[in-house]
This record gives C-alpha cells, structure tokens and sequence, in this order.
C-alpha cells in the first residue's frame, strides 16, 4: 500500500465516520411532487408535438388535393403552325 | 388502458419509496460533503437531492436496468458541478475548505468509490488532473492549514476560512 494510498484511506475513514444523515421526511414527497410535475409537463409537451403534427399533415393533404401539384399544367402557348 | 396507467403509477410509486428509503440517506450525505455543509444544518444538499430524486422519479419507467442509485448520483453530480451551487461557499463541514471541484473529487473517488477514469469522464477532466486534484485535496483534509487566532476570525470569514463556518452560520437563511 503506497503512501497515497494510505492517506487516501484516513480521509475515506473520515468521510464515512461522519455519517449517517437523518433524512427529512419531506423529501420523499417533494422528490415526488416535483417528478409527477415533470412528467406532467412532459406529456403535455409531447401532446402537443403529435397535435401539431396532425395539423400539418392535413394541412398538407388538403392543400395538395386542391392544387394537385403532380398535373402537368397545360401549355400556355399554341405550338407554332408549320404546314397545313 | 387508465387501469394500467393506475397500475404503472402505483408500482412506480411504491419501486420509488423504496429507493429513496434505501438510499436517500447515502445520497443525502454525499450531497452534504459536496455542499460543504455540516450534516445537521444542509438546506443546500436537501435541494440538491430533491432535485435529483425529482429527475429520477420522473424517468422511472424508462431506467430499463440502469441502476437508479448511478442515476440519481451522476444528475446529483453534474447539477452541483454545473449550477449556481459550487458558488456557494461551505459552511463547517468536514470538506468546506476545499474547492467545489476538489470536493467533487474526493465524494466520486474516495466517497462513493468510483474509478478514476470514470470520475474523470463525468467531470469532463482528464486523468492525470482528477488525480492531482484528489492528491491535493487529501492533503488538505489531512494537514488543513493553521486556522487564525480567535481576535481575526472576522478575516477568516471573508476569506472562506475554516473558523468561518461558525461565524456565517448565523447569517445563512
């Protein structure tokens, strides 16, 4: 065992030596609270997200089957008369 | 489908008392080296925790394996590491002395006896600097510097001196 070693030791027998601490009763329930919060706040997030996703898609939809971007226009022009 | 969500929250919160009733007061000691404060007067490590366990609670269902204790250990780490509360200067514990990183050192490697390498990574330092900083703080701990004479306590107050504790204690919240 190095010297460091041994020290290191000492200081992990301080540490320890100290211990234990009492636990406030409180803090299981606040840990709670503020968790359920957070997965609260999450699923609403996520909502949203699907929500605004649906929008779009349909938003999308109804606009691409109203315009039909796939048609080819029809020519604007007459082709040139060349012979009879 | 909202009698399984009844079922899953239940179980969660019975898995999660558990949890905290095995481990809060390992964790809540830790906490307690790395604010610096002494263990029966440690609103800073209590928030710290209860922070942690929050985070941990609300990512429960999605552990898959992992070991909660690593978990609420390293957002324990990283928050204290990262946030307002390494600011803080410590107040009469046994680690008050040392820097907020020195501190994190010695919880992770000699406290909690994690490797260096994996200290390191949490931490983002490199090897060679995690072992400085615990050799140095190890000798801190063990040779602390002479406090000053009782007239110029006042002194060692403003320089975050170990006799400081027992003079800013009355004046934190």
């Amino acid at each position: 065992m190095s010297q460091q070693e041994r020290r290191e030791a000492v200081v992990r027998g301080m540490l320890d030596a100290e211990g234990p601490v009492a636990v406030p009763v409180e803090l299981h329930a606040d840990a709670v609270r503020r968790g359920a919060r957070m997965l609260r706040r999450r699923t609403v997030v996520r909502r949203l997200m699907w929500l605004l996703l649906l929008i779009a898609v349909v938003a999308f939809a109804v606009w691409a089957a109203q315009a039909q971007p796939w048609v080819e226009p029809p020519s604007s022009r007459t082709p040139p008369l060349t012979s009879w | 489908m909202r009698d399984r969500q009844a079922a899953q929250q239940a179980r969660r919160a019975r898995e999660f008392q558990a949890f905290v009733a095995g481990a809060a007061g390992r964790l809540l000691h830790a906490a307690t080296l790395l604010t610096g404060e002494r263990p029966d007067a440690n609103p800073r490590a209590r928030a710290l925790l209860t922070a942690a366990l929050a985070s941990t609670y609300a990512s429960w269902d999605r552990l898959r394996g992992e070991d909660p204790y690593d978990r609420t250990r390293t957002v324990l780490v990283v928050r204290f590491a990262r946030g307002a509360w390494r600011r803080s200067r410590g107040r009469g514990g046994l680690l008050a002395r040392l820097s907020p990183q020195e501190r994190l050192v010695v919880v992770l490697r000699l406290y909690e006896g994690v490797a260096e390498e994996q200290t390191a990574a949490l931490l983002g330092l490199g090897v060679e600097r995690v072992r400085v900083l615990s050799a140095r703080a190890v000798a801190a701990v063990l040779h602390p510097p002479r406090g000053p004479a009782p007239g110029v306590s006042g002194v060692s107050a403003a320089l975050g001196g170990p006799s400081g504790a027992s003079l800013g204690k009355g004046a934190s919240p």
